[in-house]
């Protein structure tokens, strides 16, 4: 507590020791929180904005001649930039984004809960400090890293097990977003095991249960909506990851589920255009506004029901 | 757990869960290994002090990461000045002076969400908002409104266009949602006793919060504001969207500069197919990472040292 300023403050000093009013005293108070609640306030005017920037912009992508509602949402061909006809359906792009997701979440979410149930339940202390700085590290890493990766190391050796890897392919892809989003379901996955009281796992263990049987039908329950929370943030990241799809899951947007194919993702779409290859006013311009709004639309939904099932599903302890 | 299993049968599926996890754990550590190797495997003949201190060149014998270098560290500095006083004021606003009201509720939950938005949806803001200024000051850049000298310091231009100063603003909206999470964290983790000493001595409000609280969260907050600052280093989505690949053969000299950050550099050398292009890429991936270390270790640093026993 020593460290700790002890300066005691007599009423009509301040600090520095200057004589003060109280009613100085009250309204410096009452500016200072005025300033911190229009801080506060500023996280509401960042969410409004985006959302009124997005409708904005993807209203006037509907005003475009040859676009419609019904091409967008029920259409199977997107090619904005090649051939005579336009043709704008959203469907390919979002079939790309969840084969890459669906790739990452099938090697991230198990392998990602196992090291979580191995940390919380399982390791001694001196493996937890090696491997708790590992993850760190890898969750540090930027992700433009795990596209190089994917590129350069991942699909070669794709490659070497089956010829049928193009040099761009969803598997590489999808790989390197896994590993980018396996520190976020071990970690996050981690702290809700821990929150687990120990009296759950002294009960169960006192009946008779091996480690096994605590940790995977007492603790992994009891801590499952701190677990799907994890899920679904990781998924929901894996969906908006842009670096790693724009490196090394190519460019054609098509409707299909396999991995050795090349597949375009809504942010790598955005980034294909932003990078220049369309003019400023342009329809194809303006779509990709409308995929972000698609990409927001998703990662925000996801956000929500992972926060829902956080506070309607957690289980009190204390 | 209908049936009752044989004691033997329990005692299998107890090792081999254990394998599993060993297993699972050892994938990890290995993918960490695959990555570090292949990339110094990769980059670490070419990496050079020259290789630092030079500026972008078509042939790859040439090139260097003085200009993405430096600004990354503009863009980053500005991301860092707004973004940590208005995060830090939010958290505390939310954890020591806002009365638990619906308003609050959807502040909190608003902000949970903000932290799920794409980066790349960000880059999008930051075009529409600073980049351009929602065109309100025209669409062309002869439209726009000049402040002071081009060449000096101070100079300023409205809308900002391109521009470190739009880059650093755009990178803020990223890491804000992170940086209030975090400050939240570390205030409730200062124990309630210590506010309700100073409230008991008759100080105010912010009193209490100036003098006690902050000073005893500052540890976890300075750990939280240096991992988002990792962050934001390697943020490159966001910048993307706004200023493209740029080709900058110069370091910034004011917040209207243009720039070019090192993840988008790594970007643009990573998806050329020669080799001699990805060995560069390498090379500043080398350099991203040992500016990320550095980082990491000043959090654990602070972690250790600062951080005292509160209860």
């Amino acid at each position: 507590m020593t460290t700790l300023p002890t300066t005691s403050t007599p009423r009509d000093l301040d600090q520095l020791g200057r004589t003060k009013s109280v009613a100085a005293r009250v309204l410096r108070e009452r500016l200072i929180v005025g300033t911190l609640a229009i801080a506060a306030c500023f996280s509401i005017l960042v969410t409004s904005t985006i959302i009124a920037v997005l409708a904005q912009e993807t209203w006037g992508f509907f005003q475009f001649p040859n676009v419609t509602l019904g091409d967008f949402f029920g259409g199977t061909e997107w090619n904005p930039l090649l051939g005579a006809e336009k043709h704008f359906g959203i469907w390919p792009l979002v079939s790309g984004t969840l084969l890459v997701t669906v790739i990452a979440a099938t090697f991230a979410l198990p392998i990602g809960l196992v090291c979580a149930i191995y940390l919380s339940e399982y390791s001694s202390t001196r493996v937890r400090a090696t491997l708790k700085p590992a993850l760190e590290i890898l969750a540090g890493v930027p992700t433009v890293v795990y596209g190089f990766f994917a590129l350069t190391i991942i699909t070669p050796v794709l490659q070497k097990v089956s010829p049928a890897f193009g040099s761009y392919n969803a598997m590489a892809a999808g790989l390197a977003t896994g590993i980018m989003i396996l520190p976020i379901v071990c970690s996050m996955s981690e702290d809700s095991l821990r929150a687990v009281p120990r009296s759950l796992r002294d009960g169960a263990l006192a009946l008779g249960g091996t480690k096994f049987d605590v940790s995977v039908k007492v603790v992994v329950p009891a801590a499952l909506s701190g677990i799907v929370a994890a899920f679904l943030l990781a998924i929901s990241r894996a969906i908006g990851e842009t670096m790693i799809v724009a490196l090394a899951a190519g460019g054609i947007a098509q409707i299909t589920a396999n991995p050795t194919a090349e597949v375009q993702t809504m942010t790598a779409y955005m980034v294909q255009i932003f990078l220049g290859d369309a003019p400023a006013v342009g329809v194809e311009y303006k779509s990709s506004y409308a995929v972000a709004s698609v990409l927001f639309v998703m990662t925000f939904a996801i956000t929500m029901i992972g926060q829902y099932i956080l506070r309607r599903f957690r289980e009190e302890y204390d | 757990m209908a049936t009752p299993r044989s004691t033997a049968s329990r005692i299998f599926s107890n090792r081999a869960f254990l394998l599993i996890c060993l297993m699972a754990t050892n994938i990890a550590m290995i993918v960490l290994a695959v990555l570090l190797i292949s990339i110094f495997w990769q980059g670490w003949g070419t990496l050079s002090w020259k290789f630092i201190t030079s500026f972008a060149s078509r042939k790859p014998s040439e090139a260097g990461i003085l200009a993405p270098l430096m600004g990354s560290v503009w863009v980053c500095a500005i991301c860092g000045l707004v973004a940590l006083p208005l995060g830090i004021g939010t958290a505390i606003f939310l954890e020591e002076f806002a009365k638990r009201t619906r308003f609050t509720r959807i502040i909190q939950t608003n902000i949970m969400n903000l932290a799920g938005v794409p980066s790349i949806v960000y880059g999008i803001l930051g075009l529409t908002a600073f980049a351009r200024m929602f065109g309100a000051f025209g669409t062309t850049s002869e439209d726009a409104m000049n402040f002071g000298d081009s060449e000096s310091l101070l100079f300023l231009r409205i809308p900002f266009g391109s521009t470190v100063l739009a880059g650093g603003l755009t990178l803020m909206l990223v890491i804000l949602p992170v940086v209030i999470i975090s400050t939240q964290e570390a205030l409730r983790s200062v124990p309630s006793s210590l506010r309700s000493g100073a409230f008991a001595l008759g100080a105010t409000r912010w009193q209490t919060v100036w003098a006690i609280t902050l000073p005893a969260a500052i540890p976890g907050i300075m750990t939280g504001a240096i991992l988002s600052m990792s962050r934001a280093i390697g943020e490159s989505a966001p910048l993307l969207v706004i200023g493209g690949l740029l080709l900058v053969f110069n370091t910034p000299q004011n917040l209207m500069s243009d720039f070019a950050i090192l993840p988008l550099q790594i970007y643009n050398w990573a998806g050329r197919p020669q080799d001699s292009f990805h060995a560069l890429a390498a090379s500043a991936i080398i350099v991203q990472l040992a500016v990320l270390l550095v980082f990491n270790g000043f959090a654990v640093f602070v972690r250790q040292k600062l951080q005292k026993p509160l209860q």
